[in-house]
């Protein structure tokens, strides 16, 4: 049988053959390019489209990039030194307007031995942001924790001040005392969150810290009626009475106790600061100012706004619908400029108050009218079932929005909430057009102005957009972090 | 989280800042700064210098009434207006005082309701050229596009001016004097048009302020002068008489280096009674005896500040011309003191 | 006994107020009211208070008096002999002139560039996630601000395309000259395009302030005409073929019917292009499209396309992916089943947010200030309020008219948006 076998196939294969190679179209970067760049004639042309824009960008760019100069003290100077070193028909960037007004882009005419203010609220900005931002504790929050502190300590070195370290001190001595009671990390600086409005107020526009600490008294004024009048007479009431208290507080009580408190201390450092007045606030500084308050009023009113659209009572509700249509329908511009022209026709008066607090209650109306509408689509969009269980566990309105709507509708609205904040952001640069420095058209007139610069207008653009870019693309970035890291449904 | 700063200051501010606009005098000496209206930026007539301090000769006059009223000529405040915010700022009260290029014309005065306390500069609207372009005449400037910054009166006189020569132009309105230089050095604009004064301080920042022309014609009457709100005379007066008393010690040969002296008696009764040697006229507009003193002490006499600021040592380098005193073939008379 | 089976008598005690859940809304309701009636009336105390201490009365009459400025850009008749009010709807035009070429825009390149973003070719997908990103993350005032700059800067002077004598005879090039065939112009000041302009006119007729030639009534009526007798051709064709089952040719019919008309009417009309020419300081003849407009629409339309793409690319995105698949299996291309299939269906997703990004992009045309644009803010809000010193009337009626046209932008897509909304049965 074997033998008969052996002649019918004179060669039989034992083992496999090794696989071949798949064609060379079908591999590596040709299939990658094949698939990705040049699957049609459409995609074909679009592709060599877009590598001919890349190219041509580049060609016209790069060039001008690269030429540029750092160290120089006038566009004329510069403009020199790329003629010199590159050839006379060169192009090239004059970086040194950069370098040279660094410090009127970053903070305007804010005084300069005052500089460690603004950085100093800054950083301690971000130790207010840890509790509310961060919910767990990790390493790196301890290692952020001590980068901040080590910058704190290197500031009150190079501008011989010792409040930042006092301040620091007592945060930590707070923070530590709670934490030894059993509060969590970074959750037990909450209470500094509280604070920071008041302080951060303080080390912007210095003064006495007594109009600051009495303001926010108000507050626990407001709270310990509240308190008092709810165990007595419920809750509705209490909340009445605590506003009334905290307002009569501040009408009557706020103004001759500052007076008092301040004939006291008299102007010493921990309890005076130099005031700077808002004239002297320009770029960043400014941007940020308005950026971070108009942030953080502009969500708790929209939540407000947005639950009184949703509520049953026609009354409440009208007036609502009422004024966010009356803001959205209006451009910012407008709202600006009636808080330059026309604010201080409806104050009493005689009475006036500082132009950037103005600019700051008209940012806010303005973002909180878009935040109230994002809100009510992340209301809307909940199922009814989670009020009618929020019902039956017999929670009344205000336990049942706070332990069961709002987490859930606020989740939803994340994007729709942050990309409100960074169009407020960038609302920022709005404040030119009623004469406040901001960085993008105040400071660049400014520094056009002066007969060194005049001419120079790319680089200013590059620079302050660069910075625009980098806080509002990291602001939607987070944003992608928190709706992934609270997503629950089922992946 | 701002918010609660926000209400304690609104409330603070209520309380603490809350006056009766009618008696500004004491208001400024409650608040131990007099707060003055500016230009934003107008090399010359007023222009934060490197280090943020304001110069020139609109902030002369500033410094001059602050020292009238307070003693001490730096105890201003410079608030920086724009034409179109300047005027809101005073009726408002957030300015004590408007000494910022502004023309006096019957609708200020009587419809705006603010009182005009002098003349401190006798200008007219011009037209700045570059000077390749070949033109020597605005009359030549039929077609031509024209920056005009907003907010002023030279939107209409330029209007009047080409209609009455029968002539069409581009108007391009824009905001603030570093936008109409940008537009201007760009060659978007063949001519830019604001007051004489105002052209002349933009071309002395130009790199090449010897290729741009200041054509002949003045189209307009411009009598520039710092006002006040209606309603507060005692005010008024006060920045009336600042005003007159620099004039007349250019008109009597009293300047910052002579007035300590001269302040201790002299032959001339009038000088007297201005420095406060003789008679009491201060008393007349609530201040003391050496107010125009130290008015003339803090930046010296008229003709110092023009020569200081805008004259023609300086690179704004404008004749005196109208603005020379009567004595010397110009407009600046002063009421006299008595 | 009685008493057990006695009910408690309803009395209406103060406290109910507030703890009865049915009177408790109302009380809210009524404080609320009183709070917000106070409030209004403590404003407008204060702006009665302030404006007696000013000596000053509302009033709209300066809106009839002589206005005196001029305006650079006025798509209806306007000297400086008319009043403000008309100055204000010279203002108004502009507006709604930028507004609307802004909308249209942003939508064709906020489409092209969503869908692009979604494109398998793996190059125009990142940069087209570079533009997104680029524009949505910087200022939108930076962008037209740029752009004017570019214009302003890099773009030749007018007199750069002079041709002297001495040029002639030197044999050189003037150092810009005219593009598209010699016919338009770009200049530092603006884009001159030729303009169309007519031997003999039909007349005008005024319709409220807006006068209209007739001429361009007649040309607009013919293209009508011939689009209607395209259409009936194209039936008469498709009944031929269904009764007949062959398709007459209808090419030459076609093409007769479609431009035929339209070119004897214009022969008719005598036609012609205005080209502009160099005279004096600038070009003449022709239409000024100016700089401050052309970086307005620029700047707010790749701004507001850059927006619009991220909504049309998540509109795409919530169509399942069973669509797609299923519409392959029919055999459809992908091209074709993008504008078949997705994007009919997408488009429900995409039409409330887009109204949204109308408006944005309406309200943000006031920034219009910064390139000296003479929109409504720039005319109203500008060189009026400044001559009349009417700050609190010239305000108001500039909110409100901005408020009028967000409402009519929004309520004319929201009848487009009930228009092809899912009908649920």
């Amino acid at each position: 049988m074997s033998d008969l076998h052996a002649n019918a196939a004179s060669y039989v294969r034992n083992e496999m053959l090794p696989p071949s190679d798949p064609p060379a179209m079908q591999t590596g970067a040709i299939k990658w390019l094949r698939e990705n760049l040049f699957s049609g004639w459409l995609n074909t042309i679009l592709t060599i489209l877009g590598f001919a824009a890349i190219f041509f960008l580049l060609k016209e760019f790069t060039p001008w990039f690269l030429h540029g100069v750092w160290k120089a003290n006038s566009l004329g100077e510069c403009r020199e030194i790329i003629a010199a070193t590159w050839g006379e028909d060169a192009h090239g960037a004059c970086w040194a307007v950069i370098r040279e007004r660094w410090n009127q882009f970053m903070f305007g005419f804010y005084p300069r031995e005052l500089y460690w203010r603004p950085i100093l609220a800054l950083l301690l900005l971000m130790v207010a942001l840890a509790p509310i931002l961060f919910s767990e504790r990790s390493n790196k929050l301890w290692i952020a924790g001590g980068v901040v502190a080590a910058l704190v300590l290197w500031l009150s070195v190079s501008y011989g001040q010792f409040l930042p370290v006092g301040i620091l001190v007592v945060i930590a001595a707070v923070t530590a005392l709670l934490g030894s009671r059993g509060a969590q990390w970074p959750s037990n600086l909450i209470w500094f969150s509280g604070l920071f409005p008041g302080l951060a107020f303080w080390l912007l526009w210095g003064g006495t810290v007594w109009l600051p600490v009495v303001a926010m008294l108000g507050f626990v004024v407001g709270w310990i009626a509240f308190r008092f009048a709810s165990t007595v007479m419920g809750a509705i009431v209490g909340a009445g009475a605590g506003v009334v208290a905290a307002f009569l507080w501040w009408y009557f009580v706020a103004g001759p106790l500052v007076d008092a408190l301040t004939q006291i201390t008299g102007r010493t450092q921990p309890f005076w600061l130099r005031g700077v007045d808002s004239d002297e606030f320009g770029g960043f500084v400014l941007a940020f100012t308005i950026g971070i308050a108009g942030i953080a009023i502009s969500l708790p009113m929209g939540i407000i706004l947005a639950l009184g659209r949703r509520s049953d009572m026609p009354l409440v509700k009208g007036l609502c619908v009422g004024f966010i249509e009356f803001i959205r329908g209006v451009p910012l511009i407008t709202l600006l400029f009636v808080a330059s022209l026309l604010l201080n026709y409806f104050l009493p008066p005689g009475t006036n108050f500082d132009i950037i607090l103005r600019v700051i209650i008209m940012v806010t109306l303005f973002s909180a009218a878009y935040i109230a509408e994002v809100i009510r689509g992340g209301l809307a969009a909940l199922p009814r079932g989670q009020y009618e269980a929020a019902d039956a566990l017999g929670l009344d309105y205000w336990k049942a929005q706070r332990l069961i709507i709002m987490p859930q509708a606020l989740k939803i609205s994340i994007p729709g909430i942050v990309s409100s904040f960074i169009g407020l952001f960038k609302d920022t640069t709005l404040v030119v057009f009623v004469a406040l420095l901001d960085p993008l058209k105040g400071i660049t007139d400014a520094v056009r102005a002066s007969i060194e610069w005049k001419g120079v207008y790319w680089e200013p653009y590059i620079f302050v957009g660069a910075i625009f870019f980098i806080v509002c693309f990291s602001m939607s970035r987070y944003s992608m972090y928190l709706e992934n890291k609270l997503k629950r449904e089922h992946r | 989280m701002k918010k609660s700063v926000f209400l304690g200051t609104l409330a603070a501010s209520a309380l603490l800042a809350g006056y009766a606009s009618s008696a500004t005098l004491d208001d400024v000496k409650a608040r131990g700064e007099l707060i003055c209206g500016v230009n934003t930026g107008l090399v010359g007539f007023a222009a934060p210098d490197a280090n943020g301090n304001w110069q020139g000769f609109d902030v002369a006059i500033c410094k001059a009434v602050a020292a009238a009223v307070l003693g001490d000529a730096s105890k201003v405040k410079y608030v920086p207006t724009t034409g179109e915010t300047r005027f809101t700022a005073l009726a408002s009260g957030e300015i004590d005082m408007l000494a910022r290029n502004t023309t006096w014309t019957f609708s200020r005065d009587a419809d705006l309701k603010f009182t005009f306390t002098g003349v401190n500069y006798y200008d007219g609207q011009g037209f700045m050229v570059k000077k390749d372009l070949g033109v020597s005449s605005a009359k030549e400037l039929d077609g031509a596009t024209v920056c005009i910054q907003t907010g002023t009166t030279t939107e209409l006189n330029l209007a009047d001016f080409f209609k009455v020569n029968n002539m069409s132009y581009q108007p391009v309105a824009i905001q603030t004097n570093a936008e109409g230089e940008q537009q201007y050095l760009a060659g978007a604009c063949d001519a830019y048009t604001t007051d004489a004064s105002g052209l002349a301080a933009t071309r002395a920042v130009f790199a090449d302020p010897e290729n741009h022309v200041i054509l002949p014609e003045i189209i307009s009457k411009e009598p520039l002068g710092p006002l006040v709100r209606h309603g507060d005379d005692q005010w008024a007066d006060i920045n009336r008489w600042v005003l007159n008393a620099l004039i007349a010690a250019e008109e009597f040969g009293v300047t910052s280096a002579n007035v300590e002296e001269l302040s201790k008696g002299t032959d001339n009764p009038e000088v007297n009674r201005i420095l406060g040697s003789e008679g009491d006229l201060g008393a007349m507009i609530g201040l003391d005896k050496e107010w125009a003193k130290r008015a003339i002490a803090a930046s010296g006499n008229y003709g110092e500040i023009f020569a200081a600021t805008i004259g023609e040592s300086t690179p704004i380098g404008l004749a005196r011309g109208l603005n020379a005193q009567w004595t010397q073939g110009g407009l600046l008379y002063t009421p006299p003191f008595r | 006994m009685a008493i057990a089976s006695e009910t408690p008598k309803e009395t209406f005690r103060l406290g109910m107020l507030v703890y009865d859940t049915r009177y408790r809304s109302l009380t809210i309701q009524v404080v609320v009211m009183l709070l917000a009636m106070a409030g209004a009336w403590w404003l407008y105390d204060n702006l009665m208070a302030n404006l007696r201490v000013l000596d000053k009365e509302p009033s709209f009459s300066f809106l009839w008096n002589r206005a005196g400025y001029d305006i650079n850009q006025t798509l209806i008749p306007y000297t400086n002999d008319d009043t403000h009010f008309r100055a204000m709807l010279v203002g108004l035009v502009n507006t709604i002139l930028v507004a609307v070429l802004g909308c249209i825009a942003a939508t064709v390149i906020g489409i092209i560039v969503g869908v692009l973003r979604l494109s398998k070719n793996w190059l125009v997908a990142r940069l087209m996630t570079v533009y997104v990103e680029g524009f949505r993350n910087v200022p939108v005032l930076l962008w037209i601000l740029v752009i004017f700059a570019v214009f302003t800067e890099i773009t030749p002077q007018p007199r750069d395309f002079r041709v002297t004598d001495e040029m002639i005879a030197a044999g050189e090039e003037p150092v810009a000259s005219k593009i598209l065939f010699d016919s338009v112009a770009v200049t530092n000041r603006g884009t001159f395009v030729p303009k169309a302009v007519y031997e003999r006119s039909l007349g005008e007729i005024q319709i409220g302030f807006l006068p209209i030639s007739l001429n361009t009534v007649a040309i607009l009526a013919v293209i009508v005409g011939s689009i209607l007798g395209y259409r009936a051709i194209k039936k008469h064709a498709t009944a031929v073929q269904e009764a007949t089952g062959v398709r007459p040719k209808t090419l030459w019919k076609s093409l007769l019917v479609s431009f035929g008309p339209i070119i004897l009417l214009l022969f008719a009309l005598g036609f012609h292009l205005e080209i502009p020419t160099l005279g004096g300081f600038n070009f003449t003849g022709g239409i000024l499209v100016s700089n401050a407009l052309m970086a307005l629409w620029l700047g707010l339309t790749l701004y507001t396309a850059a927006f619009i793409a991220e909504i049309v690319r998540a509109g795409i995105l919530a169509i399942s992916k069973g669509q797609t698949e299923a519409s392959y299996a029919l055999g459809i291309r992908p091209g074709r089943t993008m504008s078949l299939v997705i994007l009919p269906q997408a488009l429900r997703v995409i039409i409330p947010p887009l109204i949204s990004q109308y408006l944005n992009l309406t309200k943000n045309s006031s920034l219009a200030i910064a390139v000296s644009y003479m929109d409504l803010r720039g005319t109203l809000g500008g060189i009026t309020l400044n001559q009349t010193g009417r700050e609190l009337e010239c305000m108001l009626i500039l909110m409100l008219i901005y408020l009028a046209l967000s409402l009519l932008i929004s309520s004319g897509m929201n009848v487009y948006n009930n228009a092809v909304k899912l009908k649920e049965r």
